[in-house]
């Protein structure tokens, strides 16, 4: 059976449901555009590293990593 | 029969009557001298960053005036100007606009500080706070010196937007930040001298009211002269050169008689003539911000063709 809209609610705040859609669809890309740029800005993505959780293998000493 | 009850207001709000309570008008100053405040700064930003930080900014100011509106509900009631508003109309419930107020207010922080840096963002907070909570809750009802005081709050932005730009504070910025606070006052009391306001009804003290309109103009044109220093000294800083110091000598001697010519008038001879210089000289008013602030733009612009400046 196909979803039918059965609230007359529906109909009388469709204009504010669209308006906030519109909003957080704007928010991620705010969001997203300000990554995007704080990314591009570092110039050496290397420097990400720092944050993440990977293994970084440079870091462990030479004696350990040979053994 | 449906499952959930959706409580009716006496009139469904629109996105619009949202969108009301942030002030927009307001907020397009804001807009204004907060943007100016970031490009002149010596720092450049990127474009995207600006704009979000403008944004944060424009939102802060937004949230601010929603606040405002939820705890001004009872006195807009009152008034003529201010009866349709979202709230007093019943459109909008006094709880919502608290909650827009406070998550907007939240948000558009955050958001400053994780776009922009921490400052600019505690600058932010502390402008919304300024406006809602020493203007609005304290100052509006309890002085006629109410408007002097909080027109800090509508002085801030252009600091925010410096501070976006540099992280801190410095003398161009506070000049910027002295020549809206000082502006103000004339600016808002040329208003008050021929709008027939009820804020005597709404138990606001304002000073056309307290002191009466002769004493509104004996301040009028104490607070131009004071303004006019902030204005020239502003043209000497980094930001300043030829150009600003031609628009604000042009423009500080415009509204200078402006407000002189308000001060030699009385009641009788404003009445006459409908108010006409006090409508002219609110009318430069607008034109003098406008053009300090475009002045400082135009001097930016040229500074990057290595013109501008002294």
């Amino acid at each position: 059976m196909a979803i039918r809209v059965e609230h007359e609610v529906h109909e009388r705040r469709k204009g504010r449901n669209y308006g906030v859609g519109l909003i957080l669809l704007g928010f991620i890309g705010i969001v997203f555009g300000l990554t995007v740029v704080k990314v591009i800005q570092l110039g050496d993505a290397g420097q990400f590293e720092r944050f993440d959780h990977v293994a970084r293998p440079q870091l462990i000493p030479q004696e350990e990593a040979s053994e | 029969m449906s499952d959930f009850t959706a409580t009716q207001t006496p009139q469904e709000a629109s996105m619009g009557d949202y969108f009301a309570l942030m002030k927009p008008r307001v907020m397009s100053l804001v807009v204004f001298t907060a943007m100016v405040g970031l490009l002149v700064a010596p720092i450049p930003v990127h474009p995207f960053i600006g704009f979000v930080a403008i944004l944060c900014i424009a939102v802060g100011a937004g949230a601010s005036g929603a606040l405002n509106m939820w705890w001004d509900a009872d006195i807009d009631a009152r008034m003529k100007r201010t009866a349709g508003r979202p709230i007093p109309a019943g459109r909008v419930q006094p709880n919502e606009a608290l909650g827009i107020g406070l998550a907007l207010s939240g948000f558009s922080v955050v958001m400053l500080a994780l776009a922009a840096n921490f400052f600019a963002a505690f600058l932010l907070a502390f402008t919304i706070f300024f406006y809602a909570v020493i203007y609005s809750m304290w100052l509006k009802r309890a002085t006629p010196q109410n408007i002097v005081i909080g027109g800090a709050a509508g002085a801030f932005p252009p600091m925010v937007g410096w501070a976006v730009a540099t992280g801190g504070v410095s003398v161009e910025s506070a000049l910027m930040f002295a020549l809206i606070f000082m502006w103000t006052p004339p600016h808002f009391w040329a208003l008050a001298l021929f709008v027939k306001s009820d804020y005597g009804n709404a138990g606001i003290p304002m000073l056309t009211e307290t002191h009466g309109r002769d004493a509104t103009r004996n301040h009028i044109l104490i607070y131009t002269l004071l303004l006019v220093p902030v204005a020239l000294g502003l043209a000497f800083t980094s930001i300043g050169g030829p150009v600003y110091l031609t628009v604000a000598a042009l423009m500080n001697a415009w509204f200078l008689k402006g407000a002189f010519d308000i001060w030699r008038r009385d009641d009788a001879a404003s009445d006459a003539d409908k108010h006409r210089t006090e409508i002219r000289v609110f009318k430069i008013s607008l034109y003098y911000l406008f053009a300090h602030f475009g002045a400082l733009l135009a001097e930016a612009a040229l500074r990057q063709y290595g013109l501008g400046g002294w």
